[in-house]
């Protein structure tokens, strides 16, 4: 008998959305205290797309910017590790897949894999 | 002499465009942070309670309520939906109601789905097809709030039995076994189902939930916390998309994101004690006014 089963898969994946969201909660968190703190008096206008500012659109941008001196950034973080969450969890079960040696399910997590990963590689 | 005080046509009419937008009035990101997060909250706990994610709540609140760009709405929307998935599934998965191969195998549908539903969004009429698929929806919501004879004794599916697609979840009569069936006509309204969401950006909850319900005949309970699983992956899919086109605005997504995954989390500590009878009726009714929805938003941009 295998000693890695859907038993032991289901606590992997469940917590590791648990950690994911937890994690990105806090940093959400963190930057909202931080910008509510200096901006909270000020006007929200989101009635006309101005799009997000360019800093804010790609990994290196966010990290580049997040700190005391721009908390949206740290806010934005936090958005991209929720998103990161559940793709997360399609790598973790393509490994549980793998130690369970259920070839089906590997093949059929490493296409639902591959088609995220295209999907934010593509050029748009 | 009678003077007769006559409005301005232009004056009516700039009431009349303005009407809906309740909270139009300048508000401080304090004041519209605790709007959205109470808005958003609500949206979380539906979501959850539904397997449908918060945005069929949140889209329509944020542009119609508070004026905000649709762009903006659909970012927002967007990140609801991966915080009320990953939110309510975390406590689905560990309580045994998430099948998770299920979700796995039926995932393969849904992205592939949704990547042709992308390269068809620029070649399709959108509005009709809003139209058609609200009236599909419509009729969907009247017979998911009537449920099903349970006739799966005795039917065996041999994919389903191939691919492992049983299970057992809790009930108030203790551990339940359940087969799926139909496991063919459940791959294709998957695939529709991530077509659509890729097309029109919306429903694919929905769909998912209908599919595995009426079409696999999996308990109202799997099918709807599956759901809820499977919707984050097909979110994060586009998120990518959104994020680099600048939909996704931090001041904004905050509150939704933190008011959804606290009602999320309500939500999914509801389910656990929810009869199924009350929660196939709150089903039909967010799908009810969502199939309207798109019906009006269809017919509007036919104009």
């Amino acid at each position: 008998m295998n000693s890695f089963d859907d038993v032991k898969l289901e606590k992997i994946v469940a917590w590791l959305l648990i950690s994911g969201v937890a994690l990105s909660a806090l940093v959400v968190l963190v930057g909202a205290a931080g910008f509510l703190s200096n901006h909270g008096s000020e006007l929200a206008d989101y009635h006309v797309f101005r799009g997000a500012p360019q800093r804010y659109r790609s990994v290196e941008g966010v990290l580049g910017a997040a700190g005391p001196s721009d908390w949206r950034a740290v806010i934005q973080l936090g958005l991209m590790l929720l998103i990161l969450t559940p793709i997360a969890r399609v790598a973790f079960s393509l490994m549980g897949f793998v130690l369970e040696k259920d070839w089906t399910y590997t093949a059929l997590t490493a296409l639902v894999l591959a088609i995220l990963v295209y999907s934010f590689i593509a050029p748009h | 002499m009678r003077i007769t005080i006559r409005r301005k046509p232009y004056e009516t009419a700039s009431i009349r465009s303005s009407l809906p937008l309740c909270f139009e009035r300048a508000m401080t990101h304090l004041q519209f942070t605790g709007l959205v997060f109470g808005i958003s909250a609500v949206a979380g706990c539906l979501g959850a309670l539904t397997g449908l994610g918060g945005g069929v709540v949140v889209t329509p609140a944020l542009t119609v309520l508070l004026g905000v760009d649709i762009r903006f709405a659909i970012g927002a929307s967007l990140v609801s939906v991966i915080a009320t998935s990953s939110g309510a599934a975390a406590a689905y998965v560990r309580e045994g109601y998430t099948n998770i191969r299920i979700g796995m195998f039926l995932e393969t549908a849904t992205t592939i789905g949704a990547l042709v539903g992308a390269y068809l969004a620029t070649r399709t009429p959108t509005a009709i097809l809003a139209i058609v698929f609200g009236l599909v929806l419509l009729h969907a919501a009247w017979s998911s709030s009537r449920g099903h004879p349970r006739d799966v004794a005795g039917r065996e599916d041999r994919l389903a039995e191939r691919l492992r697609l049983d299970g057992t979840y809790p009930s108030a009569q203790g551990q339940q076994h359940y087969n799926a069936t139909h496991v063919k006509t459940g791959w294709g309204l998957m695939f529709g189902a991530g077509t659509i969401s890729g097309l029109l950006g919306i429903g694919s909850g929905a769909l998912k939930v209908i599919a595995m319900d009426q079409a696999m005949r999996i308990p109202f309970k799997v099918s709807t916390t599956t759901s809820n699983f499977m919707i984050g992956v097909t979110a994060a899919a586009s998120a990518g998309i959104y994020l680099g086109r600048g939909y996704i605005e931090p001041g904004l997504a905050m509150p939704v994101m933190l008011g959804v995954l606290a009602g999320s989390l309500i939500g999914a500590r509801q389910l656990v004690g929810a009869r199924v009878r009350v929660l196939r009726w709150i089903f039909a009714g967010v799908v009810g006014a969502m199939a309207i929805e798109m019906i009006v938003t269809g017919a509007r941009g036919i104009k």
